[in-house]
């Protein structure tokens, strides 16, 4: 009697199983690639603002700092948006009769405050405090980038738990003299050989805690 | 049903009592009556991984159905996770206070009365919303504690039952309507000088209100007022004036007495001061190295209480026999009862017991307390009287002063009288403000009836209850955290209620209620507070205390009310961040820092001293307001001892002892008291309430009535573990007292209640209440009666032979057989001690070191060691550790049908643990149960998914968003603290709650497990402020929910890495154990044993 399969077939099973291996792997590739994607985690999205509010103009051309609105981020967990009355300091005498400015004027004749689309949104399972992070040396570009150069702001970062992982793990790559944490100029990653000495140095001075500490769980969830 | 000789019965247990004489299996502690007498079914129970049928699946929906819909969902889960998330929305303030930083929560001082008893609060407020009520430590009826109602009447506030609208018989009316007809009410009154217009309003000690009604009986000479609380206080009231002749005040100090007697008195977890009292009570029995001394407590009641509970010796008596009882305690003390008195006959069988307690009593002369219950009679209270001033402790123990009532009087006999005059016609009109009298009203006076023949009547309420469906006019009143007010304390001190959000449905205070009836219709609660203490302030009034007799001045004072703005809800609580700046300046400390401050960091003090001198000038009025707004008490009102004596007569005037009731067999003696949980019902659609376990019975969600083992026995009563888990199939009894009857209210069988004798809590069986508390129980108030509202004789109960189930907690997540809760008394505990023995060391069991593990061990000596240490000596049971740690950490509510399958989600539990005979158990001990946070914890290896791990300072932490809910976990934890959410409970949709959350705790979903997290939210800020600082964290800075809210210190947390805090302090005293430690499991929390101080004249058994 003859054989059922031919002795090439062999082959085909080798390559099905050694396939169906490589076709999964590559799925789950695929897959984690699809998740890190800008296309999933809102990155590079430019958002859409009832006021066309450009932080190149405020804070890279008229070098407003960032505190003159984001008032708290040095004592709070949250940065802090500014008030109507905030912008109406300035407009109320500057661009005072502007188009793009009604919004705003609108807001403070009636009372009723501007709804900003938030951008940088985190998932509310995690607990971010700005204040620690300021306070320990991380600088605003290094999370938020080049605010100074969008003319619409966006998200700069994938705002991944990988991501926030990278730093938690080694601050010494990331972490600034805490007086240019403002500065928009500043590299907003150690790299040489130089620099990650200083971050080492500042990690130690600024007391971060190691990273065991800061990537327990609970440093972020609660 | 499944056949119920399936399950264990109270004849079973009879049997097993007999055959085993002195007591079950020799087990020391039990938790209830079934394991005591450990049947085989009992066995099953505790040995199921979930109690029975906790998995079984017997929704509606049936299996099929539910496989279409899961086959359906998952097909379409794929495309449901493909949409964006909609985009959230900033909104900033358009001109941002000068206080309020978003993310940073701002505390103010407000308080909440109760029965008119003021218990101080701080009020958390994230952005405007109140989300957490911690005690006011500058507060003399607080001290930095609450009690579960204050921690829960935070729900209250965001209740979506609430009423929220102005009705004139059930149609939506606006306030000028109800000010219309109001305005011809009023002239048609004052044309009759006022006779016709009543007023029934619960106690009133607001010294505000009292003024505002003062100005209308001025007006109206012929307009009277009516107060009416089914829970009063007239016992005390009558007692005092059978002993001297007037209404006094009495405050007990308990840091001053070393011996203490509590005649039916439950001081330690309710009635006025009772935090104060408990705080002082416990002070004095915390054995420590340094302290070697506790007081002792004697207590003789009649239903089991939390303070029977702690006493060193108690007795339990029927309520006829108490009289007799104390009169022999009485003469024993040298106390002269002249002929009518008749010296002591109750004794009787107890006269051991008597003699004993006299003369430790004698021995401790003006350092101990007799201590009557409110629910007792005049001839008790006035016999308590007579003892204090027979030991020397008038003045000293106790101190008398005057009511902190603005109007005192009997409230039972003034109810009475309004009803009179309502059925003869002679109320034209009656304003009800608060109160639900047609629900609690005694049940002979019919009050429902009597008040439909008043011609316009009206209701303020925050709810839409009984009484307000009688009324014309229901007006939605406002909950006290959106209120201004005053109110006092237990101790007379005046107390400003401030409120934290503008009125969320437009509710109206009592004092805008009254002002109706004034000449300013209009004024704000604000504005007429403000002026009245302007006036007081100003006339001298604050520093002499109290302004009682001031009479109307202070609405004539209303044309200078200043222009305070009040409205709005931004601005009304701005004028208490305003006091904190002024208060700040003086203090010149960083003010954000200050006025976030958690309520553990006692407020600082150093404040210039309110002299409220006479004549005050106007900018020191404003600075006296700031300061007294900002702290919550008006300085220098706390009321002046005074000193009274007993009436030469009084003796003569008691009324003889009354009479044996007869020895009928059937006929049972009857106890009304309020509920632990919801109080006198107030909290009926409390569901924070309602499924809080109640303390000595652990029953939720029900009253029932409660037996004797002995006499549930003779009626044939019986209590069945049943099929679910948490269920107790009980027996159920038709009860008729006094022509009256309840039918099928459920029988629990309680462990130290009197044979012969039923006790029924007040406040279920509610008609109208809201979605949680209508119908729920069985309304005692039905065969209450006026003239013997606490206690009577010649009850009957037959047996239904149908049974009702109850939800119980008592028997979940049970530990089985392990010695858990250890006691000893101090004289032993001192021999022990001098000999130098540890706890750890005398240990019997093996105590396993840390490395045999099969896990490498971590080094948490390089870091902060969070730990806790729970006194079992000195925690009262009291229950608002639980509250707390559901209103802090987001804990739902699921319902009773959930708890009976045992599913509560309380993530903070309090074991209690009997001893001994069922019939005369002793304690229970109270042992509160969190996440042990073990340092090899089991929970830990057998998750597949690493949703519970350690952190490095040792905190076992639960990965919500990891977890898959195999609840492995849950199944190997030793300790039973995990909770899992079967179904999605938390309510995400009322609109209302999501004001109410902590913002800075996960809500969690279902399928997800949960547990103590040691307040993590709390351990980071303080990580986070110290870090910024570059300080370490202090002691005393992270204080857990439930360590703030005890009111006994009894919960200790911190860092046990630094030897200098309270924490390893403890935990190195000898009394310190840890749970099921010979686990190995290391835990993080540990115990103190407790304590007890017995006198040794006194047998064990009475």
């Amino acid at each position: 009697m003859p054989q059922i399969f031919h002795h090439s077939t062999n082959f085909l099973a080798r390559l099905s199983i050694f396939g169906a291996v490589f076709i999964l792997v590559a799925a789950v590739w695929v897959l984690a690639e699809i998740n890190r994607s800008s296309w999933n985690t809102g990155q590079w999205t430019e958002r859409q603002q009832p006021v066309q509010f450009s932080h190149k103009h405020h804070s890279g051309d008229d070098g407003i700092d960032c505190r003159y609105c984001h008032t708290s981020v040095e004592t709070s967990s949250n940065a802090g948006m500014p008030s109507t009355q905030t912008c109406m300091n300035c407009h109320s005498q500057i661009w005072a009769d502007s188009p793009y400015l009604e919004p705003v004027r609108e807001s403070w004749r009636t009372g009723k405050p501007i709804e900003w689309t938030r951008v940088h949104d985190l998932p509310d399972y995690a607990y971010f405090n700005h204040s620690i992070h300021v306070n320990k040396g991380v600088g605003c570009s290094t999370c938020h980038g080049k605010v100074d150069e969008m003319p619409i702001m966006y998200q700069a970062s994938s705002l991944q738990m990988e991501w926030c992982l990278e730093c938690h793990r080694a601050p010494e790559r990331f972490v600034r003299p805490r007086e240019q944490v403002f500065n928009m100029e500043w590299r907003r990653e150690n790299t040489t050989t130089e620099q990650l000495a200083q971050g080492r140095e500042l990690v130690s001075a600024n007391h971060i805690r190691g990273p065991l500490s800061l990537t327990s769980c609970s440093t972020c969830h609660r | 049903m499944a056949s119920r000789d399936r399950h264990i019965n109270f004849a079973l247990m009879r049997d097993r009592i007999l055959a085993d004489g002195e007591g079950g299996n020799g087990k020391q502690y039990w938790r209830s009556l079934e394991e005591f007498s450990e049947t085989e079914e009992f066995r099953q129970l505790v040995e199921r991984e979930f109690p029975q049928a906790a998995e079984e699946w017997d929704d509606p929906i049936e299996r099929r159905t539910f496989l279409k819909l899961m086959g359906a969902s998952l097909a379409l889960a794929g495309l449901s996770a493909c949409t964006y998330q909609p985009p959230e929305k900033i909104v900033p303030y358009v001109t941002q206070p000068e206080e309020i930083v978003p993310g940073k929560a701002l505390f103010f001082a407000t308080a909440m009365q109760m029965v008119g008893v003021a218990t101080g609060l701080l009020a958390k407020s994230n952005e405007g919303r109140p989300t957490k009520l911690e005690g006011n430590p500058d507060h003399p009826g607080s001290r930095g504690a609450t009690d579960v109602f204050a921690q829960a009447s935070l729900l209250d506030l965001y209740d979506p039952d609430r009423s929220q609208t102005l009705t004139f018989r059930e149609e939506i009316r606006p306030w000028s309507n109800f000010l219309e007809d109001m305005g011809r009410a009023i002239s048609a009154a004052r044309a009759r000088r006022g006779a016709g217009l009543r007023f029934l309003t619960e106690t009133v000690t607001s010294p505000t209100l009292a003024a505002q009604l003062r100005a209308i009986f001025t007006e109206f000479p012929q307009a009277r007022l009516h107060q009416y609380e089914p829970a009063g206080r007239d016992g005390a009231r009558n007692g005092a004036m059978l002993a001297f002749g007037q209404a006094v005040n009495t405050i007990y100090r308990f840091d001053q007495a070393d011996r203490i007697f509590s005649i039916d008195s439950d001081f330690l977890s309710c009635g006025p001061g009772s935090l104060a009292y408990a705080a002082d009570f416990a002070n004095r029995r915390r054995v420590t190295r340094e302290q070697r001394e506790m007081n002792r407590l004697y207590v003789v009641e009649t239903t089991l209480t939390n303070t029977g509970a702690k006493a060193d010796h108690r007795l339990a008596l029927r309520p006829s026999e108490l009289e007799g009882f104390v009169r022999a305690v009485a003469g024993a003390l040298g106390v002269q009862l002249g002929a009518a008195g008749g010296q002591g006959t109750g004794a009787g069988a107890h006269a051991n017991w008597v003699g004993a307690l006299a003369r430790d009593l004698q021995q401790s002369r003006g350092r101990s307390i007799i201590i009557p219950g409110d629910e007792q009679s005049a001839v008790v209270h006035a016999l308590a009287h007579a003892m204090n001033d027979a030991l020397g402790n008038t003045g000293k123990t106790v101190i008398y002063t005057d009511p902190i009532e603005a109007f005192p009087e009997d409230q039972m006999q003034s109810l009475r009288a309004l009803v009179a005059d309502m059925n003869a016609g002679q109320v034209e009109t009656l304003v009800i403000l608060g109160g639900n009298p047609v629900y609690n009203a005694p049940a002979d006076l019919s009050f429902g009836e009597s008040l439909n023949k008043v011609a316009l009547r009206v209701h303020l309420s925050v709810y839409k209850d009984e009484t307000s469906e009688l009324c014309h006019w229901h007006i939605p009143e406002a909950h006290y955290l959106e209120s201004w007010g005053d109110t006092r304390a237990h101790d007379g001190t005046a107390t400003i209620i401030q409120p934290l959000i503008a009125p969320l449905y437009g509710g109206r205070t009592a004092h805008e209620l009254l002002s109706v009836f004034s000449t300013q219709t209009d004024r704000t609660a604000y504005d007429i507070l403000r002026s009245y203490w302007q006036g007081q302030m100003r006339s001298g009034g604050a520093a002499t205390g109290a302004g009682r007799a001031a009479g109307g001045a202070a609405t004539q004072g209303a044309a200078t009310a200043s222009g305070q703005p009040a409205a709005g809800g931004a601005s009304q609580p701005a004028a208490g961040s305003a006091a904190t700046t002024a208060r700040n300046n003086t203090n010149s400390s960083d003010q954000t820092t200050d006025a976030t401050a958690t309520t553990a960091a006692s407020t600082p003090g150093p404040v210039t001293p309110a002299t409220a001198g006479t004549a005050s000038p106007s900018p020191d009025f404003e600075n006296l307001w700031r300061k007294a707004v900002h702290d919550g008490v008006i300085p220098n009102t706390a009321l002046p001892a005074k000193t009274v004596s007993l009436k030469a007569d009084w003796a003569s005037q008691l009324s003889a002892p009354a009479a044996q009731p007869s020895s009928n067999q059937d006929e049972l003696e009857i106890v009304f008291r309020t509920d632990p949980s919801i109080y006198d019902g107030r909290f009926a659609n409390n569901g924070w309430l309602q499924e809080l376990p109640k303390p000595l019975t652990k029953l939720t969600w029900d009253n029932a009535l409660m037996l004797s083992p002995t006499t549930a026995n003779r009626f044939g009563f019986k209590n069945d573990i049943g099929i679910k888990g948490g269920d107790v199939l009980v027996s159920t009894a038709n009860l008729s007292y006094q022509g009256r009857t309840l039918a099928a209210v459920p029988v629990w069988i309680l462990p130290g209640q009197p044979d012969g004798v039923i006790t029924v809590h007040l406040g279920y069986g509610r008609r109208r209440a809201g979605h949680i508390g209508t119908g729920r129980g069985h309304n005692a108030y039905l065969v209450r009666t006026s003239d013997a509202p606490w206690a009577g004789a010649g009850a009957r109960v037959s047996n239904t032979g149908e049974y009702y189930p109850l939800a119980t907690t008592q028997l979940h997540f049970g530990m089985e057989n392990r010695d858990v809760v250890r006691s000893r008394t101090l004289e032993e505990y001192l021999k022990a001690s001098a000999e130098g023995e540890h706890e750890e060391a005398r240990d019997p069991e093996h105590k396993p070191g840390q490395d045999e593990s099969m896990y490498p061990p971590y080094d948490y000596s390089k870091q902060n060691a969070w730990g806790m240490v729970i006194d079992t000596t000195t925690c009262v049971g009291c229950n608002a550790c639980v509250v707390a740690c559901q209103a802090e950490n987001n804990i739902p509510v699921v319902g009773k049908e959930q708890v009976m399958r045992s599913r509560e989600m309380h993530w903070l539990r309090i074991d209690a643990y009997f001893k001994g005979d069922p019939n005369y158990p002793d304690g229970p001990e109270f042992m509160p149960v969190p996440c042990m946070h073990c340092e090899n914890a089991p929970c830990e290896p057998v998750c597949p998914v690493h949703a519970t791990v350690h952190d490095t300072e040792g905190l076992n932490v639960m990965v919500y968003n990891r977890c898959v809910g195999t609840r492995y976990c849950s199944n190997n934890c030793p300790y039973k603290v995990r909770r899992f959410n079967f179904h999605l409970y938390q309510d995400f949709n009322t609109p209302t709650y999501q004001l109410m959350r902590n913002p800075d705790v996960s809500v969690r979903s279902r399928g997800v497990m949960e547990k103590c997290t040691y307040c993590i939210q709390r351990i980071q800020w303080a990580k986070i402020e110290s870090e910024k600082e570059g300080r370490p964290i202090a002691d005393g800075e992270v204080v857990t929910a439930c360590q703030a809210v005890c009111p006994t210190q009894a919960i200790i947390f911190g860092d046990s890495n630094d030897p200098g805090s309270r924490v390893a302090e403890l935990k190195r005293e000898k009394r310190n154990y840890g749970l099921l430690a010979d686990l190995n499991t290391q835990p993080r929390t540990t115990y103190l044993w407790s304590l007890r101080n017995p006198n040794t004249e006194i047998p064990d058994k009475a």
